[in-house]
């Protein structure tokens, strides 16, 4: 089974270097697009069959690969890389799908094909891997596709500085995180994570945990992003095409909190007990900052539809380090909840964002008008779903994991200031109000209202059958993780309480 | 005895020798040789590198530690030892890819040069000759373990590079060559004086010895020595190009031509980071707490002088130039961080060599491309736009080359080599270089990801097609400065839009980008020199 990890791994990377070769059509080529990611999520639909919640790491892969350097090619998932590998694949077959009748104009539709499964394979080996070095290596594998997706299909005139700007804020923060690792590595001798996270920071000194988590937490606070280190995200988001905002946000920002799950809290156990309150309160910040910046775009006629989903990023990335920095397993269930919920969420939202822009040549608000559900309906209440979806409405997947996260904050870890997380509580449930005001504001901005005239006057069409397929998994999912909270809950918990140390 | 008849390890110098010979039958062959025969001189000088090459198998085979020869009592002034090999190795592969980029440009008289018509072209022969005299400077350097020995080497590997500078005789060609010479020269003087200083507090020219007599030195010399030491290094400094002895570079690869360039910013480089390593490793090693923490601020301040400069360089050979300042300034943080170390340098110069290793193939690679461009469009960052449609091939070549240069995915050979840098700083406690380095890996992205996206940007509107040639008037007046003459030695290839490629540039680009794929799956092939024991014996 082991090999089939390999597989789910390199499939995209197949993909993509058989878009390589010369003599591909266009049509073909998107095909080959499908045809790898439905491989790709088989592949992980294969393994979550055969995964047992009980044992901790599965299907594990541990040879060396440079053995000077003590980098080995070590793959392997647990309860905590699964649900994001599947939410990866899922995101990435849809992006393929909705990539068949939809690429921006801007360059060959070969290249884009490639350079999504290209990401793909990054985010897969990312949530994969099981060396520190590994997980660097398939980290950064992600920032090149971006950038050029982002380059040369975004929206024109802001595209430039957006794409220079992400990748050159997350390749500092990666290259801080790898000093981060190397120090580790230094201390105790392997970049084994599976073993880092069993030691559980023996023979590192206090100085040095907190150092070597100041350096990796930094590094993935931007990916996050943290605030203030989400700066690169709303413009990012903004001039991306759909495929990639879709992924931006369903994918690549999970990478950071996943690797504050699986690396920095658990390897380093006395540096996150020094910066706990620091994460917890940045988190608490963006949550409150995120909901407000949102509130103010909902106001302005310039406010740009894509811009106030990716501030909405932040607010839901800020419930997430919220959990994380309880440092209890409710907290960091929470956190990996969040995660699944967004990614649902937030790519159905930007999957919306893309069609509503599609159809109006405009993502802003002013421009816009309000009446949708007059005019399109279908796309009306898919817009509303999404919105009550993402202000976290219960018996919906936004729910669960800003509830856990909160409810690790009433009860943090011992050493932690209950005081202080249970104002971190309190303002974070300020946030959730916050939340419910702007998106229910963009609600009645964009869907309520009189009919009147389509802004660009043609006649408007409403949800399409090709868009129906896209999203109505995501519509689904979000269902089901918000009923069933559990489907979730019962594959995560076992694998943080086992990485928390049994607590 | 009536005399010591000194004896020879005629197989030890083997390489040494062999390029040393080809250089002479290039040179008389040159003389003997009529027209169009002369075709036959880079095969010439490909076989004698390709023999040099060979020569290293049996050494490398052999059992023996190290090899001695030309011995005295107080030790050997030429041994071979895996550092001797590994060096070579990188040496003579580097100059044999160089010869294959400078094929296309030298000039086969067919008949009677004309006053103009011979103007930009680069006469064969002496080309050869000079350049391979270079290289045996190169390839003696890393054997070499004494100071006389080695600034013999050095001023080998020099002079005849002055030459090759300002072979094309045209006004930025002499200039360069010029501004070469008179900055070599004095940091020559200056290396010369050091030397003295050494020998004379000490009393040894060989490394090995002078190392264990400087940890007895009578206290009162130890300023002596140390300042010696110090100035030795400038020598060697001026060499690699670290700031501030970096100003000849930019004009000088930019006046020459530019097989020349990838010349001196591999080899000669090579070379110069070679002699470093061994007056650091070997011979100061006692003063590594002195020379440590110096070369530890010039490798922040050479690495974050060549990024920043780099980041307005709109001419793309300028633009290399400047980053091979920066990437001189990767190489000497494993130097930089020696006092971190203490006594064991073997934990981290090794790095030094496994990153000029890497930088020698993907900046060749580079070099490949900006070669193939100036030929057909010019020298400008901006001839290189959409590169890709009329040459995909070049251009993912390319592509990948200037991503390993920056050190991402997909050029992951890049990535581990600056990875084995970090691993070098932060084992040994220097924190802030470490910071420092990781801030320029950014900003080295910014400029190797704007020409990267140059290649597959659509093409401009407005200028004819771009596999035309004129590319505009900027373009038009740069390739005369740069454009390598037509009429060259070898058949042609074509590739992608039926333009005709020279057969070696395409031997260059395959050898280097094919290299470059393997040293990214497989690192080990040149990161194993960091586990080598005993490698700076």
């Amino acid at each position: 089974m082991s090999v089939v990890l390999i597989l789910v791994v390199a499939a995209p990377l197949l993909g993509a270097a058989m878009l390589l070769l010369p003599g591909i059509a266009d049509r073909a080529a998107r095909l080959v697009g499908v045809g790898a990611s439905a491989a790709t999520l088989i592949g992980a639909v294969v393994l979550a069959c055969g995964f047992d919640r009980g044992r901790g790491m599965q299907f594990e892969t541990d040879v060396s690969w440079a053995p000077s350097l003590g980098l080995r090619f070590h793959l392997g998932i647990d309860g905590i890389s699964l649900p994001l590998l599947l939410l990866s694949a899922l995101l990435t077959l849809l992006v393929a799908v909705h990539s068949l009748w939809n690429i921006p104009p801007g360059g060959d539709s070969r290249a884009f094909v490639a350079l999504f499964l290209l990401l793909e394979t990054g985010t897969l080996g990312t949530f994969a891997a099981l060396d520190l070095i590994l997980f660097f290596l398939f980290f950064e594998v992600v920032l090149v596709p971006m950038y050029f997706l982002i380059n040369r299909w975004g929206s024109p005139g802001e595209r430039g500085p957006a794409s220079y700007k992400f990748i050159l804020y997350t390749l500092l923060g990666s290259a801080v995180m790898l000093l981060g690792f190397l120090l580790i590595q230094a201390e105790t001798g392997t970049f084994d994570m599976v073993e880092l996270a069993d030691r559980h920071g023996a023979g590192m000194s206090h100085g040095v945990q907190v150092l070597a988590f100041l350096a990796i937490g930094l590094g993935l606070a931007v990916k996050v992003p943290m605030w203030p280190l989400h700066t690169w995200l709303p413009d990012a988001h903004t001039a991306a095409p759909t495929a990639g905002s879709v992924l931006l946000a369903g994918v690549l920002l999970k990478m950071g909190t996943y690797g504050l799950i699986r690396i920095a809290v658990p390897m380093l156990p006395e540096g996150a007990e020094t910066f706990a309150p620091y994460l917890a309160a940045f988190g608490v910040v963006g949550i409150v900052y995120g909901s407000l910046v949102c509130l103010a775009l909902l106001r302005d006629p310039d406010g740009d539809l894509k811009r106030i989903i990716a501030y909405s990023s932040v607010g839901h990335m800020g419930f997430a380090l919220l959990g994380i920095a309880t440092l209890t397993p409710q907290g960091i269930n929470g956190a990996l909840f969040v995660n699944i919920g967004h990614g649902l969420i937030t790519g159905l939202l930007f999957f919306l964002a893309g069609a509503v822009k599609d159809r109006h040549d405009t993502a802003l608000l002013g421009r816009l008008g309000g009446g949708m559900y007059g005019r399109t309906p279908r796309l009306g209440a898919l817009v509303a779903f999404g919105a009550v979806a993402g202000l976290g409405l219960p018996g919906l997947a936004g729910f669960w994991g800003e509830l856990l996260a909160m409810y690790g904050a009433y009860e943090p870890a011992a050493g932690l200031s209950t005081a202080g997380y249970r104002t971190f509580l309190a303002l974070a449930g300020l946030g959730t109000v916050l939340t419910a005001a702007y998106m229910l504001g963009l609600v009645r901005r964009l869907c309520m209202g009189p009919a009147g005239e389509a802004p660009t006057g043609r006649p408007e069409v409403d949800v399409t059958g090709r868009e129906v397929v896209v999203w109505t998994p995501l519509v689904a999912l979000t269902l089901l993780a918000g009923l069933w909270p559990a489907t979730v809950l019962a594959i995560t918990d076992p694998a943080v309480r086992a990485l928390m140390g049994g607590s | 005895m009536p005399f010591d008849v000194q004896s020879i390890d005629w197989l030890a110098i083997g390489p040494v020798v062999a390029v040393a010979v080809a250089a002479l039958v290039v040179l008389l062959a040159d003389l003997f040789l009529e027209g169009a025969r002369k075709a036959v001189l880079p095969w010439l000088t490909l076989a004698g590198l390709g023999a040099a090459l060979v020569l290293l198998l049996p050494l490398h085979a052999d059992d023996l530690d190290a090899r001695g020869t030309f011995c005295s009592p107080s030790g050997c002034s030429y041994v071979v030892t895996d550092l001797t090999l590994v060096l070579q190795l990188v040496l003579l592969a580097s100059a044999f890819v160089v010869v294959l980029l400078s094929m296309p440009m030298l000039s086969v008289p067919k008949t009677r040069p004309t006053e103009d018509g011979d103007e930009g072209e680069v006469p064969g022969g002496e080309y050869q000759f000079l350049l391979l005299s270079s290289v045996t400077g190169a390839v003696a350097l890393a054997g070499a373990r004494d100071l006389l020995t080695l600034v013999i080497a050095l001023e080998t590997l020099s002079l005849p590079a002055f030459a090759l500078v300002g072979l094309r005789r045209d006004g930025p060609g002499g200039e360069a060559a010029l501004k070469f010479f008179l900055l070599s020269v004095a940091a020559t003087a200056v290396m010369l004086f050091g030397v003295s200083l050494v020998y004379g507090s000490t009393g040894s020219v060989h490394l090995a010895r002078i190392a264990s007599d400087l940890e007895h030195l009578d206290p009162r010399l130890t300023t002596v020595a140390a300042t010696g030491a110090v100035l030795t290094m400038v020598g060697f400094a001026f060499k690699v190009a670290a700031v501030p002895f970096h100003f000849w570079v930019p004009d000088t690869y930019r006046g020459a031509p530019i097989p020349v360039a990838a010349y001196l910013s591999v080899v000669s480089k090579t070379a110069g980071f070679a002699g470093l390593l061994l007056v650091a490793g070997i011979a100061f090693r006692p003063y590594a707490h002195i020379w440590g923490p110096a070369l530890a601020v010039l490798a922040a301040v050479t690495m974050t002088a060549g990024n920043v400069a780099a980041l307005r360089q709109t001419d793309a050979v300028r633009l290399l130039a400047w980053s091979s300042i920066a990437q001189s300034g990767y190489v000497l943080v494993p130097f930089g961080t020696a006092a971190g170390h203490g006594e064991d340098l073997a934990d981290t110069l090794p790095a030094a060599i496994a990153y000029l290793a890497v930088y020698a193939v993907m900046n060749l690679g580079a070099f490949a491309v900006v070669t193939l461009v100036a030929r057909e469009r010019g020298g400008l960052v901006s001839d290189h736009r959409a590169l890709f449609r009329s040459r995909p091939v070049g251009a993912v070549a390319m592509a990948f080359f200037l991503l390993c240069l920056a050190g991402v995915p997909p050029g992951l050979a890049g990535l581990f080599a600056k990875v084995t840098v970090f691993q070098a700083v932060i084992d040994s406690g220097t924190g802030w270089l470490a910071v420092v380095m990781a801030v320029n890996v950014v900003i080295g992205l910014y400029y190797y990801l704007a020409w990267t996206a140059q290649l597959f940007a659509p093409a401009a509107p407005g200028l004819p097609s771009p596999s035309g040639g004129a590319a505009g008037s900027d373009g038009a007046s740069d390739s005369g400065v740069h454009g390598v003459g037509g009429g060259g030695v070898g058949g042609g290839v074509a590739i992608g839009g039926g333009v005709r490629t020279p057969a070696p540039l395409v031997a260059a680009l395959v050898l280097t980008g094919a290299l470059l794929v393997l040293l990214s799956v497989a690192p080990q092939v040149v990161l194993h020199v960091l586990t080598v024991p005993g490698l700076l014996g």
